[in-house]
């Protein structure tokens, strides 16, 4: 469980989180929504710890961030898997050994060992044949997938993903938001994900944040999100005559 | 205060490079690969420039000596002088300001562009000693290249007389070890583990904390180019000062 209390975070004169108090639960797969500008990338790397708040603590399964040492600090990181925007994948590795890279780092594995678990979760995410092929050589979904097998290869406690679907097609966008709420479930971890997909809103959202202006502006689950009279929410997610029309409808089965 | 700023962000990259070490089994393979595309990738490029341009110094230094009292040999004193000291040392490490440095500046800003840096922080690794640090150590290896700078700018010169007419072998002979003065070869060494550790480091630092997007990576590698030049240019003067002048 991750606890965020009150955090602020400026760079120079702009403050661009003003107090935000959240908690992401175990299991549970939460997303933090919200426009361009909003404050949501900060916010993800003041989780990841590669920012540090001006104010506010936040604590991972009770340990605040600051207290911990450096050597605390990295053993912590290593249980942090994070899929980038652009996958980040290492375009000097071939596809197995960006899978493996992260359990080359932090553990004793013979080579086969670990040969074995990259495999495992390469096939986890639908990717049996691509072991030998260069980042460059895989499609952009496929390289989402291995940014996914990257960051669960070392069994990790908290799942981040930055705009996961960003850039792909709308069925290979399902695939994605589909496989990070499986591995989820599976493994039990706390996954956290920026996005400004409202179909990942609508078919993942177990918790939603919405930040607007570096503040908290609501939060509850994909249910709440249809109900709620908060215009500033409904103004960002219903922003397409889709949207709308799916949610008169919802609202009109419900009663 | 920009400047002051980066010279001090400089000496905090270098002092974090050595923090927090990567694993001997992964660090082992990234300086063999490091010494395979730094050192091993530049020999051809700098035995070509180093054969022709011993060449050209003893064509030009053979044309300048038309006093029939002053002697040929001296074509030869005068090609080994400039080589050793001067040319291949500091030379080269223009050239390979150009070559390596800029390689290593648009290898480590297209990793801070495409996030592979901020990849690398989230899993809790020194980015700095997994990236610049194995650098750091195949460019230990730099004295081999300039040794062989040396010795190829010498065996263009010896080329360029015989070709030339410019004199005989035994008179060049007879130059290249007239007055040989070991120390040289230190000063010149000592100069090039200098060189080796700017050309690792300040292009390193550009890459590193560049920002911006494939625009921003070209720019890096100019100014990665220019600073490391300067910086080689200043150094020289320096130790030549310090190791030299009695």
């Amino acid at each position: 469980m991750i606890e965020v209390k009150n955090i602020h975070k400026s760079f120079g004169d702009a403050h661009i989180l003003k107090g935000i108090s959240t908690t992401f639960e175990k299991g549970k797969t939460s997303l933090v929504i919200g426009q361009s500008g909003s404050g949501k990338t900060v916010f993800l790397k003041c989780l990841l710890g590669l920012f540090t708040p001006d104010e506010g603590e936040i604590l991972y399964d009770g340990k605040a961030y600051s207290s911990l040492t450096d050597d605390e600090k990295r053993n912590l990181r290593a249980k942090m898997g994070m899929v980038f925007q652009g996958s980040a994948l290492f375009d000097s590795m071939t596809i197995l050994e960006n899978v493996m890279f992260p359990l080359q780092m932090f553990t004793k594995q013979s080579k086969a060992e670990m040969e074995e678990r990259a495999d495992f979760v390469l096939k986890r995410v639908n990717l049996e044949d691509a072991h030998h092929k260069m980042p460059s050589e895989a499609s952009g979904g496929m390289q989402k997938r291995v940014a996914i097998a990257r960051a669960i290869v070392n069994k990790p406690k908290y799942l981040f993903c930055d705009e996961p679907n960003s850039g792909l097609d709308p069925k290979t966008a399902i695939v994605i938001d589909n496989l990070i709420q499986e591995i989820t479930d599976e493994y039990n971890i706390t996954t956290i994900i920026n996005s400004h997909d409202m179909n990942s809103v609508m078919e993942i959202g177990e918790k939603i944040v919405f930040l607007r202006n570096g503040l908290k502006a609501w939060e509850g689950s994909k249910e709440n999100i249809f109900k709620t009279d908060n215009e500033v929410v409904t103004d960002f997610v219903y922003s397409s005559n889709l949207f709308k029309k799916v949610r008169q409808m919802y609202l009109e089965e419900k009663g | 205060m920009s400047y002051l700023h980066n010279i001090g962000a400089y000496f905090l990259m270098i002092a974090e490079m050595f923090r927090k070490p990567t694993k001997w089994s992964v660090m082992r393979t990234l300086i063999l690969k490091d010494i395979d595309d730094l050192i091993i990738g530049s020999l051809g490029i700098v035995a070509f420039i180093s054969f022709f341009v011993g060449g050209v110094v003893t064509i030009q230094t053979a044309l300048n000596i038309d006093n029939p009292l002053i002697p040929k040999y001296l074509i030869g004193f005068a090609t080994r002088q400039s080589i050793i000291l001067e040319f291949a040392p500091t030379f080269i490490s223009i050239i390979m300001a150009g070559k390596v440095g800029s390689f290593i500046t648009s290898s480590i800003g297209t990793m801070r562009v495409t996030e592979q840096i901020d990849a690398l922080e989230v899993m809790g690794i020194n980015a700095l000693n997994y990236l610049v640090f194995p650098k750091f150590i195949a460019l230990m290896l730099y004295p081999f290249v300039i040794s062989i700078a040396m010795f190829l700018g010498i065996l263009g010169g010896m080329a360029a007389v015989i070709f030339g007419g410019f004199g005989t072998l035994d008179d060049f002979i007879t130059g290249i070890q007239m007055d040989f003065i070991p120390f040289h070869i230190i000063y010149a060494f000592i100069k090039t583990f200098v060189f080796a550790f700017v050309l690792a480091t300040i292009p390193s630092f550009y890459g590193f904390y560049m920002k911006g997007g494939a625009l921003e990576v070209g720019k890096a590698s100019t100014t990665s180019f220019v600073w490391t030049s300067v910086a080689i240019i200043l150094l020289n003067y320096i130790l030549t000062q310090l190791l030299l002048a009695k």
